[in-house]
């Protein structure tokens, strides 16, 4: 086995960091520290901010306040060639009119390494990715996903000890994204350089990162696991993209320190309470949620709102149900194999525990951001 | 989706405040060899040989320049129709045409476009001349001879074969960026080819045929050397009263005060006309 | 439907025969045995291109052009790719306004523009010099230069230089490794059409000609309007044959290029 270089993956520092476009503000004042090594996704529906932060990092715009080091040193004013980074682009951007092998080389060429030392990093590389066998064609006689391969080698072949990636999936079909997902998790952890990837895909920053910045109006609102972003978000935002989640509105009260809300006439206990004076919402997770018949014994402790069943999808690993409660809120239920089975028009129960819900401070933008 | 910010950011780097200086060689050069001859033209028809307007009083009065003005246009007119009745359809058929026909089409048309026009007119001068291909043919099948040199209509043809590349090319390249399956969704939707035809194609086409009038018209307004060897003393047009005018009467001022009327002609024509040229349907463009 | 097709076809052929056929006549005169551009030919004598190449009449005017175009070729391909690259990269709006300036030697009439060079040229002593010539050329042949680096640079995707300069290439790297290479065709191309405009080019030359520096569509004119020499129809046909040449190699090349 060809065993690539292990390299000391950088680390990065962004503090209160802001980008303007004349009026307009692309980022204002985040924070992020990526640690060495690691793999940081860069999540967010478009014009959230990510792009613009992965631009700074790339050199390819300038920041307009604020302070960012990359590999401890300060990298302001520094252009994108000094950076000694790779990119890898949604587009793939190979150059037309070189081969696969002299694409790979470039950036070695121009870092005045040739001959043999030359030829053993790119087929290194090319090996890599698995397309040693496709130095000598072009980039236009590739698929898209054999294009995006080997731009990984080019952005690679000279030990960065940072990666940046920019949507570099988003041309290509479901199968081959997911099995490129695994490809880069394995160059990643065979590297220990630094990646930085930027997506609008929840499903692919979870697949992919050991922590995620979750971006909205050119601000972070949470960075974390997805574990931890998925089980406590810390906005309706961050709770909304991150898998599916039925949000919750209605009067509530605190009741012995916990908060009780009044959801079409049924009363839910979620633990806790907000801090502040902001109306809370709550979160619930579908696969949380158990579907029983009205009526059925009651566990205690058990929160119950009663519904219909507006549509249910066999999904062959299990079903899928749109309850519509009676405040008209379509509630996503998922139900594993073996569960009870429900038609469209059966009214139903829908049964989780205090513990099951997240109690959130309300927020109109996550509506219209996400939709 | 308003906030469009997030991707475009890639660009700005290579769009650079400073780039418009790369032009200024170009700009020097069209200062030294353009504007400021076109400027003493100008000047010229006010000031030589005395100031005012006599020079423009003097054009206007004349019958015979008038007469030379309203020939240029109609000759200009008559070209410009006669160029686009035979372009259309060829423009049209380069297309639709298969790959080794298109080239024939198109090699039929860049010839013609980059052979020098002397060598172009004279070949006209040896088909129309009174002892020219035209005139034997006529007399091989007993015919009587045509005056066709010096004439009015010698020119139209002259000029309408040297200009016709003018007018196919704009035409056939909005043609080609044309979605044909917008043709084919009409006919879906029920219109008859023809209807179809003339309803969505000819519409989509027409920013190229307005492109390709004006350029022919234009040319031909101050088209030189094709009249002056095929034409004759009652079809002269405006460009060669200039030329006699500054080279044969040494008279700069009346020569000069023609020009700017031709000059002026040109630019008010362009002016009208750029409206009408703006595509207004490229959105349609299939993606090559 | 198939009835229109033919139509269509005829009426094509008749165009393209109009196109090109009488361009053809100068062929056969060019072989004719009597000192006459009358119709039809007699006999058949290499003769006119004889004189063609040692009458110095035709031979010098023929390597001035020849000298005029090629300085032309290359001061107009260098000034007009800049233009370009400013037309391209400088904000739209400048650049619109920019574009349309530097296309306008392609709309002026050719008689005004000529007796205005030719009364500067009358003051700065330029007749009859190659220098006025390139000069006046140059000017001419910008338009075409920066149309077709223009088409090219609009097709180049700018991101390649983005990723050029992540890879660690300067400007001037980006510019000679990335940029150049590929909108090369279309600097090629607006070169050749510079180095033509320049070499047909006859209305100004017709002004600022001297008897001691004529260009070859001068000659051309002067042995039209004067005599009716053969000859004239002798370096038709070599231009229309150079012309073809030029123009099949360039379609033969652009379609293997559009292939790969």
């Amino acid at each position: 086995m060809n065993a690539p270089q292990r390299s000391a993956g950088a680390a990065i520092e962004i503090r209160q960091a802001s980008k303007r476009y004349g009026a307009f503000v692309a980022l204002r004042d985040i924070d992020l520290h990526i640690r060495p090594g690691e793999f940081m996704t860069l999540l967010g529906p478009s014009g959230s901010g990510k792009t613009t932060t992965l631009n700074l990092i790339a050199g390819f715009t300038d920041i307009s306040s604020g302070a960012l080091d990359i590999g401890g040193k300060s990298v302001t004013g520094l252009p994108s060639h000094k950076r000694n980074i790779g990119v890898v682009f949604q587009h793939y951007a190979l150059f037309p009119h070189m081969t696969v092998g002299k694409n790979v080389a470039y950036p070695l060429s121009l870092r005045g390494i040739r001959g043999d030392d030359r030829e053993r990093r790119v087929k290194r590389a090319l090996d890599m990715v698995k397309m040693a066998d496709f130095a000598h064609r072009y980039p236009n006689e590739l698929s898209g996903g054999q294009q995006q391969r080997v731009a990984l080698a080019r952005a690679l072949v000279f030990d960065p000890p940072l990666l940046l990636m920019d949507e570099p999936l988003g041309a290509l079909d479901k199968k081959l994204r997911e099995w490129l997902q695994l490809e880069i998790k394995r160059i990643h952890r065979e590297l220990g350089t630094t990646f930085v990837y930027v997506t609008h895909d929840q499903e692919e920053a979870l697949v992919l990162s050991d922590r995620i910045a979750v971006f909205n109006g050119g601000r972070i609102e949470q960075i974390g696991t997805g574990r931890e972003l998925y089980d406590n978000p810390a906005t309706l935002f961050v709770g909304r993209f991150i898998g599916e989640s039925t949000v919750l509105r209605g009067a509530s009260e605190i009741v012995n320190g916990d908060t009780v809300m009044t959801v079409g006439g049924d009363k839910i206990v979620a633990h806790g309470r907000l801090d502040g004076d902001a109306s809370p919402v709550i979160l619930l997770r579908p696969e949380r949620v158990a579907l029983k018949r009205p009526g059925s014994d009651a566990v205690s402790g058990e929160n119950r709102l009663s519904g219909t069943v507006a549509e249910a999808i066999y999904l062959g690993s299990g079903s899928k149900y749109e309850v519509k409660l009676k405040d008209g809120t379509i509630a996503v239920v998922r139900a594993p194999l073996g569960a009870a089975d429900f038609a469209i028009g059966d009214a139903v129960d829908l049964t989780f525990t205090p513990a099951d819900l997240t109690l959130l401070p309300d927020d109109a933008s996550a509506d219209t951001t996400l939709t | 989706m308003t906030d469009t910010p997030d991707r475009p950011v890639l660009l700005p780097r290579f769009r650079f405040r400073g780039a418009v200086w790369l032009a200024t060689p170009a700009v020097l050069v069209l200062l030294a060899a353009l504007a400021y001859p076109l400027a003493i033209v100008v000047v010229r028809s006010f000031t030589d040989p005395a100031p005012g307007f006599d020079n423009y009083v003097w054009f206007f009065q004349s019958a015979v320049n008038r007469t030379v003005l309203q020939r240029t246009f109609v000759v200009a007119a008559w070209v410009t129709l006669a160029s686009l009745i035979c372009a259309y359809p060829y423009a049209y058929a380069m297309t639709i045409a298969g790959k080794n026909l298109r080239l024939a089409l198109i090699l039929c048309v860049l010839v013609p476009f980059w052979l020098s026009g002397v060598v172009r007119t004279l070949a006209w001068v040896i088909l129309l001349q009174d002892s020219g291909v035209i005139n034997s043919m006529l007399r091989g099948i007993g015919l009587s001879p045509v005056k066709l040199i010096r004439t009015l209509p010698g020119v139209v043809i002259g000029m309408t074969q040297v200009l016709l590349p003018f007018m196919i090319l704009p035409i056939y390249s909005v043609m080609k960026g044309i979605d044909t399956r917008l043709l084919q969704a009409a006919r879906s939707l029920g219109a008859k080819p023809w209807r179809a035809f003339l309803q969505i194609y000819v519409p989509l086409s027409l920013p190229g045929v307005y492109a390709g009038a004006i350029i022919v018209f234009i040319l031909s307004l101050g088209f030189y050397i094709t009249p002056a060897l095929l034409g004759g003393p009652r079809s002269t047009m405006l460009s060669s009263l200039v030329q006699n005018q500054v080279l044969s009467l040494l008279n700069w001022g009346r020569g000069g005060a023609m020009g700017v009327v031709l000059l002026v002609a040109t630019f008010v024509l362009l002016a009208l006309a750029a409206p009408l040229m703006r595509q207004k349907h490229t959105r349609t463009r299939r993606e090559a | 439907m198939s009835f229109s097709r033919v139509f269509l076809g005829l009426f094509c052929l008749l165009v393209a025969i109009l196109l090109l056929a009488p361009t053809l006549v100068v062929i056969p005169m060019s072989f004719n045995g009597n000192k006459s551009l009358a119709f039809p030919p007699v006999g058949f004598t290499w003769a006119w291109y004889e004189n063609f190449l040692t009458n110095p009449d035709w031979t010098t005017s023929f390597t001035n052009s020849l000298v005029i175009a090629l300085i032309v070729a290359v001061a107009a391909t260098v000034i007009g790719t800049l233009a370009a690259f400013g037309v391209t990269r400088a904000a739209s709006r400048t650049g619109g306004l920019l574009r349309a300036l530097l296309i306008t030697p392609m709309v002026v009439p050719g008689v005004v523009l000529a007796i205005g060079i030719y009364a500067v040229y009358l003051d700065a002593h330029l007749v009859g010099t190659v220098a006025g010539f390139a000069l006046a050329h140059t000017m001419l042949a910008i338009p075409f230069v920066l149309i077709a680096v223009q088409a090219s640079l609009e097709v180049f995707d700018r991101r390649l230089e983005t990723a050029a300069a992540s890879l660690g290439a300067g400007r001037l790297t980006v510019f000679r490794t990335v940029t150049l290479p590929l909108i090369l065709p279309g600097i090629l191309s607006g070169a050749l059409f510079a180095f033509i405009t320049s070499f047909d080019e006859i209305i100004v030359a017709l002004f600022i000609t001297s008897p001691y520096l004529k260009t070859l569509p001068v000659q051309i004119y002067s042995s039209i309007t004067r005599d009716a020499d053969p000859t004239v129809a002798a370096v038709g046909t070599l231009l229309f044959l150079a012309t073809s040449l030029i123009i099949i190699a360039g379609l033969l090349f652009g379609m293997r290029r559009g292939r790969t």
